[in-house]
């Protein structure tokens, strides 16, 4: 069973937000960036565990430029076997999920694997969109996944509930809480993890539709009225009068 | 030249959510031209109903097999936009909707804003939109360039008004791909409104000391109507459902009023929870971080206030 995981490389969610080009581009300088947490902690290690327990090969996938490298390394050292890097800065979404469908059309795999969503943009959009691409099936926001005879049984978060799927591979699954146990990588992993293949690969070309035009920052929030707590009648007041929201 | 809205339906009838989707397809539509057609994949005995938040008209298609399926669902919704001419495909964004806009916007060619929290707007080369980025704490406006856009609205983001009548309801048969996927079950608590579309939300964390405490909770919460969540500690320990835990690894939500109680305000919880509108935190702590991000603070013994408030609301 050969998988495909799609990392992506987010800010750290406690990283400050600024722009810059006319509040065309978002500030990288001084900010620290992670492997996606939903990548990481469950779409990966749920590859790995799927691997441990039916064989194959894990494969991480990323677009970006050689700045990327550092957070690929660390998905092999949590123990993918070999990682591919697409040559270039994604320009959107759209952009990487072409990428990587082109991979996979050259290249056999069971199931990819990807997080639910970046913490970044939260728009979910890859996945679906790889899927497309390869009219493969695709199951959203996984949280639990079993073998089922010759196929599989996943579960999957809903509005307030879960829906329960059967499918075989190939398919494309996006990964929620719950997937997988998050992996620390310990001094081995990251040790071996220098001597394990990383693939640069150049890009196809992508024609997108959709560009930032511009950032901006919500207006500031007017500071915390505090209520008396003896007195939760003028609590009720205001949320009623003031705030309108009963 | 039309809007395409896909509609939800749960059990053989509109999700609210639908509303919204129909009322953000109808201004659309005011702002494009043409008419708002909303798709509803299945049968809604309500389907009509539409019809007063916006919709022109309302096109059934049945899927052919129970239950969702990503890739026969982007087909058929990809076939009704080609014969209705659709300039603007429009989904919530929702556990459904985030499983099929991408699809749609691949199978159309069109560029895709998803989590849009502003109507589409003319600009230089084509139409521009706004959406919510780095978990509240920036807006992004796109311009969108394709001859056709797929767009995802984030919940509750526009308040659906009644703007007309019921609809008629028409049954369209198109031959789509087939599944290939099952759907062996599927569990929803009843009763409450789920999460992502609560308009109330009443939220308890560590400081409630013990599963066995949430009754004053859920006594507020039942007052109000409102939807209980908690904080992720309490869901990992098993104090509460996995469902219900906000913030950043668990559910994004958007009510008009959070109500924080025993909750510190972690970073991680203030992604999910800060497009609410007004956010009240009950804490004793005056240092939790959390009342820097509150509009209302109560700082007391929740075992105290939590009562009080809810005979505050009972006798209001």
């Amino acid at each position: 069973m050969n998988s495909l995981v799609c990392i992506s490389k987010t800010p750290d969610t406690t990283a400050k937000i600024s722009f810059v080009d006319g509040n065309t581009a978002f500030n990288e300088d001084g900010v620290s960036f992670i492997l996606n947490p939903y990548d990481e902690w469950y779409a990966l290690v749920r590859a790995i565990e799927l691997k441990e327990e039916k064989g194959g090969k894990v494969t991480v996938i990323n677009v970006g430029d050689p700045s990327n490298d550092i957070i690929i390394r660390k998905a092999l050292a949590i123990g993918a076997d070999e990682a591919v890097r697409i040559n270039k800065k994604a320009e959107s979404s759209a952009d990487v999920a072409l990428q990587v469908a082109e991979y996979v059309k050259n290249n056999n795999f069971d199931i990819i694997f990807l997080g639910k969503e970046t913490i970044d943009y939260n728009g979910a959009e890859v996945g679906a969109m790889i899927a497309e691409h390869l009219d493969l099936d695709y199951v959203s926001f996984a949280s639990k996944m079993e073998s089922n005879g010759d196929g599989f049984k996943v579960t999957r978060d809903i509005e307030g509930g879960i829906e329960e799927i059967a499918l075989s591979a190939p398919f494309v699954i996006s990964a929620a809480k719950g997937l997988a146990e998050q992996r620390i990588p310990n001094m081995k992993g990251i040790m071996m993890a220098k001597r394990k293949p990383l693939n640069v690969v150049e890009p196809v070309g992508f024609n997108g539709h959709v560009n930032v035009a511009s950032f901006s920052l919500p207006s500031e929030k007017g500071g915390v009225t505090m209520v008396d707590p003896e007195n939760m009648e003028e609590l009720v007041r205001l949320l009623k009068e003031e705030a309108k929201v009963l | 030249m039309s809007v395409l809205v896909v509609g939800e339906i749960s059990n053989g009838s509109l999700r609210a959510a639908s509303k919204e989707a129909a009322y953000y397809g109808h201004l659309t539509a005011q702002k494009l031209g043409g008419e708002c057609t909303v798709l509803l994949i299945g049968e809604a005995q309500d389907a009509s109903e539409l019809g007063v938040y916006g919709a022109n008209k309302v096109l059934t298609v049945d899927p052919g097999s129970e239950g969702f399926d990503s890739r026969v669902y982007a087909d058929i919704i990809k076939q009704t936009a080609q014969s209705t001419d659709a300039k603007a495909v429009i989904f919530m964004h929702s556990s459904t909707g985030k499983s099929l806009a991408g699809r749609v916007s691949v199978a159309l060619g069109a560029g895709l804003v998803s989590g849009a929290t502003s109507i589409p707007e003319a600009s230089t080369n084509g139409y521009s939109v706004s959406k919510s980025v780095f978990s509240g704490k920036a807006i992004a406006t796109y311009e969108i360039t394709s001859p056709t856009m797929v767009i995802s609205v984030m919940g509750n983001s526009f308040k659906p008004e009644a703007v007309g009548a019921a609809c008629e309801v028409t049954a369209n048969t198109l031959s789509a791909k087939t599944a290939n996927t099952q759907i062996l079950g599927r569990s929803t608590q009843s009763g409450t409104v789920p999460l992502p579309e609560a308009e109330l939300v009443i939220s308890a964390g560590r400081g409630m000391k013990g599963p066995e405490n949430w009754g004053i909770i859920e006594e507020l919460a039942d007052c109000i109507g409102a939807t209980t969540a908690c904080s992720r500690p309490v869901a990992d320990i098993g104090w509460r459902p996995h469902h219900e835990h906000v913030g950043q690894t668990g559910v994004a939500i958007r009510p008009n009023l959070y109500i924080a109680i025993g909750i510190s305000g972690a970073i991680q919880h203030l992604a999910g929870v800060n497009n609410s509108k007004v956010i009240v935190v009950i804490n004793k702590d005056p240092e939790a971080p959390f009342f820097k991000a509150a509009d209302y603070g109560v700082c007391a013994d929740l075992f105290d206030v939590v009562p009080r408030l809810t005979a505050a609301l009972k006798n209001a």
